[in-house]
């Protein structure tokens, strides 16, 4: 394919931006940057080596759900004596199997997926995306980084607290959370987790309000706002989301750090309180009340910015224009908008009144119909597409297919009626990773096999990248479609040992086969951490746009430096202007200059003259 | 070639990065307070009458002189600002100091509240703590922080403005003053909440 008719400069001038800056330190450089870029690798670097730590507890849970009572194998023998029944026997304590939950559920949604979805690709992708240097703030964006690994040691700590990490679940309901047993001022698990959680949501907000102010302010000339790519759309919506929804989970978690520390009782009623230093009066519901009021968004916070990958991704390999861009737009906002309306949902057990559940059950199954907008667009982009099946690709339709299923799982809880009978099993447990591994995950994997050429300068392994995606992608399937099957057999959601319960015992085969799935999906990780080393170092050199894709970030430099770009930017069109008639390439970037006209939404090249004189007869 | 790069252009908004974020912040904070206020009004109609006794031990005149506290350093941060957009440095001087001191005397009286609380026994774990006075020590208390907060870089911002250059950025003056005015706001909602609205059959010093 031929970059004749691309005009960035091509030679010489690669692997640097600016050589006008003077020289850093070291620290400056590589720790305390406040290059978008080197927080985006840093958010990345950290998300993945927490992915292995939660993805461990994931693999400890599991062993003990096939094999309860059985020593964990090989290392069983070197746990923690806290950990296990009898010194060196290698078999969890219920205690344990608890804090793993909480600690596998707290570490992927906070300490992985939201670094990965909002920090990396909102910090990756926006400026270079609109065209412009870096952050509106790059101190606070550097902020919004190293707040989050304390934020995880923190967290970790719970491990040297007396009643070891918190244990209360992810969504830490109280009176369970906010009743320790401890006296006044002592220092539990629980409470390192709500201080974790709190410094990662004042790193989200922080990071939130200047990708707003960013997308703002800072688009390149000539940048309309609908002509970003919905990657940043995605990541303006998401970012408007943290900045709302946040800190109302920042005030929950105050409220339960006050009971579970200064031992006040806002979420504790008067019968439940065991201790005269409690006053009573609270109500432990209104903690799922306020809690899901943010992590019903915070879902979407997860999903959203995957879905804007994943459209980039799909249109750019599909070689077509996005199916219908502003519906996605507007199904993007619609679904934010949404997420902020359902929170109750994730409450039908709790005890509220039939018809604000009828109302919850109707607001939810609404979600439906912005998701499948983007469904049906997605299929649309790849309807007689010129498909290339990279594993960026790869991903992105392992995303669109495991987002139907999870989202059609997410139909059925959301019915009042159905979700009494699957509350609380392992159909929850199905739909969740449907939605955040199928889903989530694979559209990070997305977009890092997709912007790792311009990260570093350097193409991933296709070959090993689309092993590493077969593997997951198999192993996932194995691992959780069975769950749906155990949920609705009733096997509960954060049971020890399921083979205590009769009508369990039948489907220890299927626990089985689903805790050797998930050993094989976990170490199928390992592939991408080989490849992205190797690639690291013996990758392809990627060249300027590698995907001939027509996005901003493609103009930079091969290995962008601080600054980004070397030559002015100028908008000219829309993202998607693939394959237009009149044009000899099969891509059109944003930034190249040309005039075209639009007949029935298709985008035809034009000459200038032809252009000033309207030939056509319609703009 | 990068001398010429012309990426950082005007702010698309023509509003300043700074007084954005500060807008995104703002809404982000009055999220945070819903959420307290949220609670406050849930358990409040939960426990109607220890809301009203809490509510009438507090002192309603104390908080009333720190409204007006409050108010004024919210008008002298407005002042200071416009001096010291017209450069007049010593009226700048005057009222910056002026609003740092309203902080100051604002946490004073609240010094004085929260200490005849202590001696009550109405802090968190003493014995006569009540649900109303976990709130008030929360609202009050994040309040106070968000207080000293902006009083940080407004001493900073003060002590500059005596050097030889003055304080040069007005831009991040009116920035901090949103975020004053923001603080004055929300102690605007936190007075009535909890100190005047008092139901009239509580039990201990109603009306």
């Amino acid at each position: 394919m031929s970059e004749t008719s691309v005009v960035t400069p091509d030679s010489g001038t690669m692997d640097v931006g600016h050589h006008d800056h003077h020289e850093l330190p070291w620290y400056r450089k590589y720790l305390f940057s406040t290059d978008h870029k080197v927080i985006a690798k840093q958010f990345m670097i950290a998300a993945l080596f927490f992915m292995f730590v939660g993805g461990a507890f994931a693999l400890f849970i599991r062993w003990q759900l096939a094999y309860p009572g059985k020593p964990i194998p090989v290392i069983g023998s070197i746990l923690p004596a806290s950990w296990v029944t009898e010194p060196m026997s290698g078999v969890i304590t219920p205690e344990f199997f608890t804090q793993l939950l909480t600690m596998h559920g707290s570490v992927m949604i906070f300490l992985v997926i939201i670094p990965l979805a909002a920090g990396m690709f909102g910090n990756f992708c926006i400026p270079l995306m609109i065209g412009t240097d870096d952050m509106a703030l790059p101190r606070l964006n550097m902020w919004s980084f190293w707040l989050v690994p304390p934020a995880g040691l923190i967290m970790m700590a719970g491990f040297y607290t007396e009643t070891g990490y918190a244990a209360a679940g992810w969504t830490s309901y109280p009176p369970l959370s906010a009743l320790t047993g401890l006296p006044v001022f002592t220092i539990s698990g629980q409470t390192l987790w709500l201080i974790a959680l709190f410094m990662i949501g004042f790193s989200s907000i922080m990071g939130a309000v200047n990708y707003v102010t960013t997308i703002m302010n800072k688009r390149a000339k000539g940048m309309k706002l609908f002509d970003m790519p919905l990657t940043v759309w995605a990541l303006f919506i998401t970012a408007i989301i943290i900045t709302l929804g946040t800190p109302v989970l920042a005030a929950a978690l105050t409220m339960l750090f006050m009971d579970n520390f200064l031992h006040t009782s806002f979420f504790l009623p008067d019968s439940l309180v065991t201790s005269s230093h409690y006053a009573g009066g609270g109500q432990p519901v209104l903690w799922q009340h306020i809690f899901w009021f943010y992590s019903h968004p915070a879902v979407y916070i997860m999903i959203l910015p995957l879905m804007g990958v994943v459209s980039d991704v799909l249109a750019t390999f599909s070689r077509k224009p996005i199916y219908g861009y502003k519906a996605m737009v507007f199904a993007l906002s619609g679904i934010a908008f949404l997420g902020f309306i359902v929170w109750g949902h994730h409450m039908f057990q709790s005890g509220m009144n039939p018809l604000l559940g009828t109302t919850f059950v109707l607001s939810t199954i609404v979600i439906a119909v912005p998701s499948s907008i983007k469904v049906f667009n997605w299929l649309g982009t790849l309807w007689r597409g010129d498909i290339r099946f990279t594993s960026a690709m790869l991903s992105g339709l392992a995303f669109v297919s495991m987002f139907i299923i999870g989202g059609l799982s997410g139909v059925f809880m959301a019915s009042a009626a159905v979700d009494i009978f699957i509350h609380d099993t392992y159909f929850i447990v199905a739909h969740i990773h449907y939605v955040l591994f199928g889903g989530s995950l694979f559209g990070i994997f997305a977009g890092i096999y997709y912007w790792f050429p311009k990260m570093y300068g350097r193409m991933l392994n296709e070959t090993w990248g689309r092993r590493h995606l077969f593997w997951t992608f198999i192993a996932f399937n194995c691992t959780f479609f069975p769950m749906h099957v155990l949920g609705l057999a009733g096997h509960m959601r954060r049971i020890y040992d399921p083979n205590v319960y009769d009508f369990l015992k039948g489907l220890s085969g299927l626990n089985e086969f689903i805790t050797i799935s998930a050993i094989v999906l976990g170490f199928a990780q390992l592939i991408l951490v080989a490849n992205i080393f190797h690639s690291l170092i013996w990758g392809k050199k990627a060249g300027r746009n590698p995907w001939n894709a027509n996005t901003l970030e493609w103009a930079a430099p091969e290995h962008p430096g601080h600054g980004n770009f070397d030559t002015d930017i100028t908008v000219y069109r829309g993202p998607y202007e693939f394959c237009v008639e009149g044009r000899e390439l099969d891509y059109w970037p944003q930034w190249e200059p040309g005039e075209s006209i639009s007949v029935h939404h298709h985008t035809i090249a034009v000459s200038k003259e032809e252009s000033e004189n309207k030939v056509f007869g319609a703009h | 070639m990068s001398s010429a790069l012309n990426l950082s252009h005007e702010p698309v908004t023509k509003i300043p990065h700074g007084k954005l974020v500060m807008w995104a912040f703002l809404a982000s904070e009055l999220m945070f307070f819903s959420g307290f206020f949220g609670a406050f009004i849930v358990l409040r109609n939960a426990n109607y009458d220890t809301f009203g006794q809490g509510s009438a031990l507090l002192s309603w005149p104390l908080a009333l002189v720190n409204t007006f506290i409050l108010i004024g350093s919210s008008l002298t941060m407005a002042m200071c600002i416009y001096h010291l957009e017209r450069k007049n440095n010593r009226f700048f001087q005057l009222f910056l100091g002026l609003t740092i001191l309203g902080g100051f005397g604002f946490l004073i009286v609240k010094f004085i509240e929260y200490s005849s609380k202590f001696e009550h026994g109405l802090f968190p774990g003493q014995e006569h703590h009540t649900l109303f006075f976990s709130f008030y020590f929360m609202m009050t208390g994040f309040h106070a922080i968000h207080v000293i907060a902006g009083m940080i870089p407004m001493s900073f911002m003060w002590f500059k403005s005596f050097t030889k250059k003055g304080y040069p950025y007005p831009v991040k003056v009116e920035t901090l003053g949103l975020y004053w005015h923001f603080v004055d706001l929300m102690w605007i909602f936190i007075f009535p909440a909890l100190y005047l609205m008092i139901p009239y059959h509580g039990a201990i010093g109603g009306h």
